[in-house]
């Protein structure tokens, strides 16, 4: 769930810009259709210069009985510390990482690496895949495979690895991409950006070995539920969690 | 769901993710107080440790507010204990996160590090019911959300009531008389997690 300050909105390789309404009201579907987790990222937080919208984040988790990661104005110790307190699960660090590596060694010694998710947005630049900052605007000139390496001996408990060449535009993921993070790396990778067909998640999963898949098009615009791609992976051979048939 | 106003103190030891154990609790319509006061503790039908960080920290908060013998008298009475993640964990006589720590003791073995190529382990996975306990009776399905790098290895392998797989098996859920334990969230476990929550409010019953 991408939010902006205002609404819960989605994007087309981080442009174009549309509102998909109350984030408060989106996580209550998700909660009764028993996904696995909601990933809430404030992407205006840092640019703005504001802190976490914890008034609608403590809404959003009075309706998840499942976990949740908040990302978005992540600076300080502080504001992981009040994140957890009214019950976030994890958080997704991304600009502050770029900016002071070290905040994410801090912040995995104070609250264990299995909080601290370092999301990293990417763009392919020629031949070779490099981070971006301040949503896609700025080439890092970092190399993913530099970065992942990187964060991972800093700390890093999860990797949120987002094509921004894909984002919302719905036609399959960079298995590229993927391939490459998963296989340098030994902390679980959340593949984000391209989904458009269940084939592409389960290509995303067997072929470029992501541990996890974070959508949101597909649900917003493709006519699929959680359960529908479910089955689907499960008959392809993936596990998945399976959910309580009473609740359907 | 039949669980009303009973009275259930969770643990205040400052250790990670309370609200959502309290929220949940709350959905069962029990009577939550959040406390680390002795009175209190005394006081309650039910305990609740839960827990997300390091052993050591952990044993070092229950230490430093002083609530340690509190807790084991209650148990020794009877009261319902549940442990959840690192709150589980802590119930061994030792840890091994960071350093070798005592535990509270109170089940006998040790908390050791996951072996599986990633660690932490993350996510949503089956448990494998091995004994039929309490804890886990009229589940929904087996599926609970795990986030953690230690696992809890019982000397006795009867008090074990569920196990889960990742890169080997490991303790996913205990029950020894009226002391409670889950490595995974229930709070965070949709209709299984709250099921299990509910059968702990009905250890009476």
């Amino acid at each position: 769930m991408l939010f902006n300050g205002l609404h819960l909105i989605k994007t087309i390789q981080f442009d174009q810009i549309r509102n998909l309404g109350n984030p408060v009201q989106m996580a209550r579907v998700y909660n009764s259709r028993n996904v696995d987790e909601l990933i809430f990222i404030d992407m205006k937080a840092t640019e703005e210069d504001r802190p976490p919208a914890y008034e609608i984040i403590k809404d959003i988790i009075a309706e998840c009985f499942m976990p949740l990661t908040v990302g978005g104005g992540i600076h300080s110790i502080e504001v992981i510390h009040r994140l957890l307190k009214i019950g976030a699960d994890k958080v997704c660090i991304n600009s502050e990482a770029i900016n002071n590596p070290a905040f994410v060694t801090a912040a995995a010694k104070k609250f264990g690496s299995q909080c601290i998710v370092i999301s990293i947005d990417v763009k392919q630049v020629r031949k070779d895949h490099y981070v971006f900052k301040s949503r896609g605007r700025e080439n890092t000139n970092i190399t993913v495979i530099e970065w992942v390496k990187q964060v991972e001996k800093l700390g890093a408990g999860e990797i949120f690895l987002t094509s921004i060449d894909k984002d919302g535009t719905m036609d399959g993921y960079d298995l590229d991409l993927i391939k490459k993070v998963s296989s340098t790396v030994s902390v679980p990778v959340i593949a984000c950006g391209g989904a458009g067909k269940v084939q592409d998640i389960i290509d995303a999963v067997k072929l470029g070995g992501a541990d996890a898949i974070s959508l949101a098009s597909i649900f917003h615009y493709g006519g699929h539920t959680p359960n529908s791609i479910k089955q689907r992976m499960y008959n392809a051979g993936i596990p998945v969690r399976f959910i309580d048939k009473n609740q359907i | 769901m039949t669980t009303s106003f009973k009275k259930v103190v969770i643990i205040d030891y400052q250790m990670g993710n309370v609200a959502s154990v309290i929220k949940a609790f709350e959905k069962l319509g029990a009577k939550i107080k959040l406390s680390r006061n002795k009175n209190d503790i005394e006081k309650a039908e039910y305990l609740v440790l839960p827990g997300v960080g390091a052993f050591g920290d952990g044993m070092k908060n229950l230490k430093q507010f002083g609530i340690i013998d509190v807790l084991s008298r209650q148990v020794k009475k009877g009261v319902p204990f549940l442990g959840i993640c690192l709150g589980m964990q802590l119930l061994a006589e030792r840890g091994y996160e960071f350093g070798e720590c005592k535990g509270l003791g109170w089940i006998k073995g040790k908390v050791i590090k996951l072996k599986s190529p990633t660690v932490p382990h993350i996510g949503w996975n089956d448990v494998k019911v091995t004994k039929n306990k309490k804890i886990l009776s009229n589940l929904p399905d087996n599926n609970f959300y795990f986030i953690h790098s230690y696992f809890l290895k019982p000397n006795n392998k009867s008090i074990i009531a569920a196990t889960c797989k990742h890169g080997h098996e490991f303790t996913a859920a205990i029950e020894q008389g009226n002391i409670w334990g889950t490595q995974f969230h229930p709070e965070k476990s949709q209709s299984s997690g709250l099921k299990v929550l509910d059968n702990f409010l009905n250890y009476h019953a």
